[in-house]
């Protein structure tokens, strides 16, 4: 008998159906609007400024209430399960069979632990926010309920994610947030633009979710089960450090690369940034992108025998962190700034699972989860603000998200801007943010596995994992660095300065109701607190350690694995760690006040750089052309001379669609000269015949 | 041979054997359709005594009353009609190239037919023949029970033949609605 | 004698296909099938003497169906001559491809 047997975590289910039941009840408010309307075509929002749906009130409270009440359950769940012993093993709720298929059992399972409630409430809790933001910044939007049922879509589909209890139905909510991301991020899908950027999302989430397909192919295969517990249990019959267990987890960061958006996979996620703003906070920042990070962690027992794959990971996610940063120095629209900046971050996290650290990136995934979807929220208020402003003037071309035309909004925005610039400090690493503290650790953790963990004993490539972690250190240093400076550089470009606001726009540019600026501050007080949910020995202003003996139970055995032998840091060493990562921030912010100075800022038509280094990074390095020269347009030609002039019109069409026509046509055209009419041919064909048939009879008798 | 009773039938049997199949050559090869309808009823007649020696002289009887009698009389009846009979540029027979296929194919058909139908029937003992004069009693009892729905039908048929002749050959035009051509099947 | 039978019957079925091999007239074609007909007549009436009397039954089966087909086909092929003047089967060609 389990523990929370009869206590409210058996109540796990309404997690995803609240979220479910508000997807279908908007999706068929929408629907009949749609009707009703006799229209389907979907009307620009200029054109519906100021004019609220009918069902206004109605769309909230299903949209808003379910995420809200999902919210309160898994407050219940979680105390429920905060009140079991630490020894209780996940409470997993089976509540039918989906694919009994031979040996292969797959059952409709929910697992409570500790690591999915806390991604549960993040889930729920970020996302109810985020759901309140959204009343207010798509008020006037025509397809107001469409928006919030694609929403409640989300999370369902994450809170599936989280709470699956094996791959195959964390898979499920794998694809279905994909589904609900493509469907954001083309929410105005009546311009091509955004209709190609949820494309691109999900075409390069296709090529993560082979990944995933294989290594699940790869652990029935070889395990016979895709359960977490079974897994957990049966990981020990795999070879440490062999090749199948390697190549698992190799295919599953191939699948959390594409979800989380590293190297080279990210290219999807600056496009997505075409969704509504709030999407991009929820999805492209705080919930959906964190999915690979928790995948990671969820199979921390698997990475933990496959020192190789956990070195790739920290490979690619350095790589990542500081590819993305370096192109988030150059932009100029203010959510691709952000993009970047989350593409960054993950990677941050993923250097942090990969070496061990799980409950040091769990820790930045939840906190960067508070921060970002502030910064995200912060900047959807200033585009928000600026969009009203130009509708105001009448002035329709103007783009309300490039910092080039911003400037000054600190006077007429002050709670953003104050809110903003504590999200940009938390994310810079200033202490006491949240971002302090989980970055630190993420720093503090790769430089202690790299003193002689076995991680840092076992070689990738040829090079040794101490080399690997030693270098991945000093790139997430580089990556504070720059992640304080293009933040402050936004922060500058954004609220300080003169306004460079055209027109008269600037003087209707006001402050965001109520209804968006209270979801802010409840992300800025946990920007501030969120760093207590785990301080570290060295600053004890709380209870030490909080998450990680939460999260002990889940990913305790695969980090002792992995950091084995890694020699305890002395107290001078941590100090002295803790004081570069904040000189570092403070440098980044200190080089950026400097340079980013608000009256060098180029005009918006002003010709890009040609040459040297800043036309490399205004065109981001080139990736996406890279990526179209060498495998978008060598396929695109494969598919249209090989695969469709050659087999499709060559061989298919040939042999199965015109071949057998003119075998027909030519077997009516020999049967016609045959079909004479003349009655003697016929009864000279007929006894031949006979004679044929009778002397074969005779001659096998 | 000896001159036993079934020796004497199987002589007659030969005898008439013999001239059904030269009458039956005969017809195939004369150029009147006159004179091979007289060769065919000549061959008809024969096997009508075949059927006699075979002790079935009820199927005999009929032999010559049906086809001798009515169906060959209707043939010629047309031939007559259609003046066939007349020498035409056109004869009946094919080329003589194929007048040999023909001949080839013939024969090699009956050797395969002949070599199929030897059978070791004949050493099984005969049925005894029915004794005293009924020899019509075994072929009605069989008709009239056992066969009696295809009897019935039959009747059917041979109906629908006498509308169908009667429609078929009737003049096209109804304006010259003469008398239908005089034909009927005998039964 | 039921061996003889049957060796006449396939002679005589063979001359009956001989004929309708070499002759091009309609009603002559027909009456060479009357032939093949009698030949299996022949091998019916003999056989019945090994079976029984149903070969004797069928054999006026057969009669009965070649009067009818004779009375049909005739009319069929005097409503054909009105029609081609002629009786020839090289002329009646309406069923070609």
């Amino acid at each position: 008998m389990h523990p929370l047997t009869g206590t409210a975590a058996d109540l796990v289910w309404l997690l995803p159906l609240l979220p479910f039941l508000g997807f279908v009840a908007n999706g068929w408010l929408s629907l009949r609007g749609a009707v009703r309307a006799r229209v389907t075509a979907h009307p620009t929002r200029l054109e519906t400024e100021g004019s609220r749906h009918p069902q206004f009130t109605l769309v909230n409270v299903i949209g808003v209430g379910s995420v809200v009440a999902a919210f309160g359950v898994a407050i219940a769940v979680f105390a429920a399960l905060a009140g079991a012993p630490d020894a209780a093993g996940p409470y997993v709720q089976t509540y039918g069979s989906w694919l009994p298929s031979g040996d292969l059992r797959v059952d409709w399972a929910f697992q409570v632990d500790r690591l999915s409630m806390v991604m549960a409430l993040i889930v729920t809790g970020v996302g109810a926010l985020i759901h309140v933001f959204s009343v207010g910044y798509m008020a006037d939007d025509p397809g107001y309920p469409r928006y919030f049922s694609y929403l409640n879509l989300f999370v369902f589909f994450m809170l599936t994610l989280v709470l699956g209890a094996s791959y195959a139905v964390i898979f499920v909510g794998w694809e279905g947030v994909g589904l609900a991301s493509y469907l954001l991020i083309g929410f105005w899908f009546s311009e091509t633009r955004n209709a190609d950027a949820g494309k691109k999302a999900f075409i390069v989430n296709r090529v993560g979710d082979f990944g995933f397909l294989i290594a699940m192919f790869l652990l029935w295969a070889n395990l016979g089960t895709l359960d977490f517990r079974e897994v957990a249990q049966r990981v020990p019959e795999l070879a440490a450090g062999g090749g199948l267990v390697t190549a698992i987890c190799l295919f599953l960061f191939l699948g959390a690369a594409g979800k989380s958006a590293q190297m080279p996979l990210y290219i999807w996620l600056p496009d997505a940034m075409a969704g509504p703003t709030p999407v991009s906070a929820l999805i492209h920042a705080a919930t959906m992108v964190t999915g690979g990070v928790y995948l990671v962690a969820r199979s921390a027992d698997l990475f933990a025998i496959a020192p190789v794959a956990s070195l790739t990971v920290v490979v690619v996610g350095a790589v990542t962190a500081i590819f993305a940063a370096v192109i988030g120095l150059k932009q100029w629209d203010i959510k691709k700034v952000l993009a970047y900046s989350t593409v960054s971050q993950l990677g941050m996290m993923f250097v942090a699972v990969g070496s061990g650290a799980y409950v040091a990136g769990l820790f930045h995934l939840v906190t960067h989860a508070f921060f970002k979807a502030l910064l995200f929220l912060g900047a959807g208020a200033v585009i928000h603000a600026l969009h009203h402003g130009y509708h105001a003037v009448h002035d329709e071309t103007s783009d309300a998200q490039d910092l080039r035309l911003m400037g000054g909004l600190r006077r007429r925005m002050p709670v953003t801007f104050a809110l903003m610039w504590i999200a940009t400090l938390a994310i810079a690493g200033v202490p006491p943010l949240a971002g302090f503290f989980s970055k630190d650790e993420i720093l503090a953790s790769v430089f202690r596995q790299a003193g002689g963990s076995a991680l840092a004993q076992a070689t990738w490539l040829g090079i040794p994992g101490s080399v690997v972690l030693g270098t991945a250190y000093a790139i997430l240093l580089v990556t504070a660095l720059l992640t304080a400076v293009y933040m402050t550089r936004l922060m500058r470009y954004a609220f300080h300065g003169p306004s460079r606001v055209p027109g008269d726009a600037a003087a209707h540019v006001a402050e965001s109701p109520w209804v968006m600026r209270g979801p802010l501050v409840v992300l800025g007080a946990l920007t501030v607190a969120g760093g207590w949910l785990n301080l570290p020995a060295l600053l004890p202003l709380g209870p030490v350690g909080t998450l990680e003996h939460w999260l002990a139970p889940v990913t305790g055995r695969g980090a002792a694995v992995l950091a084995a032998g890694a020699p305890a840091l002395g107290h001078g060493t941590e100090q002295a760690l803790v004081g570069v990562a904040v000189a570092v921030a403070l440098a980044g912010i200190a080089i950026a006040w400097v340079v980013c100075r608000p009256d060098a800022v180029p005009a918006p038509d002003a010709p890009a750089p040609t040459s040297g280094f800043g036309w490399l990074l205004s065109n981001k390095f080139f990736v996406d052309e890279a990526i179209e020269a060498l495998i978008v347009a060598p396929l695109v030609k494969v598919s249209r001379l090989v695969l469709w002039r050659g087999i499709d019109l060559g061989v298919l069409d040939a042999l199965f669609v015109r071949g057998p026509g003119a075998l027909t046509r030519g077997i009516g055209w020999a049967g016609t000269r045959l079909q004479s009419g003349l009655v003697g041919t016929y009864v000279w064909v007929i006894a031949i015949a006979v004679l044929a048939v009778l002397g074969l009879m005779l001659l096998m008798k | 041979m000896t001159w036993t009773a079934a020796g004497v039938q199987l002589a007659h049997f030969w005898i008439f054997g013999a001239i059904a199949i030269a009458s039956a050559l005969l017809f195939v090869t004369r150029r009147s359709p006159v004179a091979a309808a007289l060769w065919l009823v000549n061959t008809m007649f024969c096997l009508a005594a075949l059927y006699v020696l075979l002790e079935a002289p009820f199927v005999g009887a009929v032999q010559v009353l049906v086809y001798a009698g009515a169906i060959m009389v209707v043939f010629l009846f047309v031939v007559m009609l259609l003046n066939l009979g007349r020498d035409d540029a056109r004869l009946d027979l094919r080329e003589p190239g194929v007048r040999g296929a023909a001949l080839l194919v013939g024969l090699l058909l009956a050797v395969e037919l002949v070599v199929a139908s030897r059978t070791p029937a004949e050493a099984t003992a005969p049925l005894p023949a029915a004794e005293g004069t009924n020899v019509v009693a075994p072929v009605a009892r069989a008709l009239f029970t056992e066969h009696l729905v295809a009897f019935e039908v039959t009747s059917v048929l041979l109906l629908a033949a006498i509308v169908g002749a009667v429609a078929l050959a009737r003049r096209e035009s109804p304006a010259s609605r003469g008398p239908a051509v005089p034909e009927g099947p005998a039964a | 004698m039921i061996g003889a039978s049957l060796f006449v019957s396939a002679v005589l079925f063979a001359i009956g296909v001989g004929g309708v091999l070499v002759r091009r007239n309609a009603i002559m074609l027909f009456m060479c099938v009357e032939l093949m007909l009698n030949a299996v007549n022949l091998s019916f009436v003999a056989l019945s003497r090994l079976h029984g009397v149903t070969g004797q039954v069928v054999v006026i089966f057969v009669m009965t169906v070649a009067a009818a087909e004779a009375a049909v086909g005739l009319a069929i092929i005097i409503s054909a001559f009105r029609h081609f003047k002629s009786a020839d089967l090289a002329d009646i060609r309406l069923l070609g491809g």
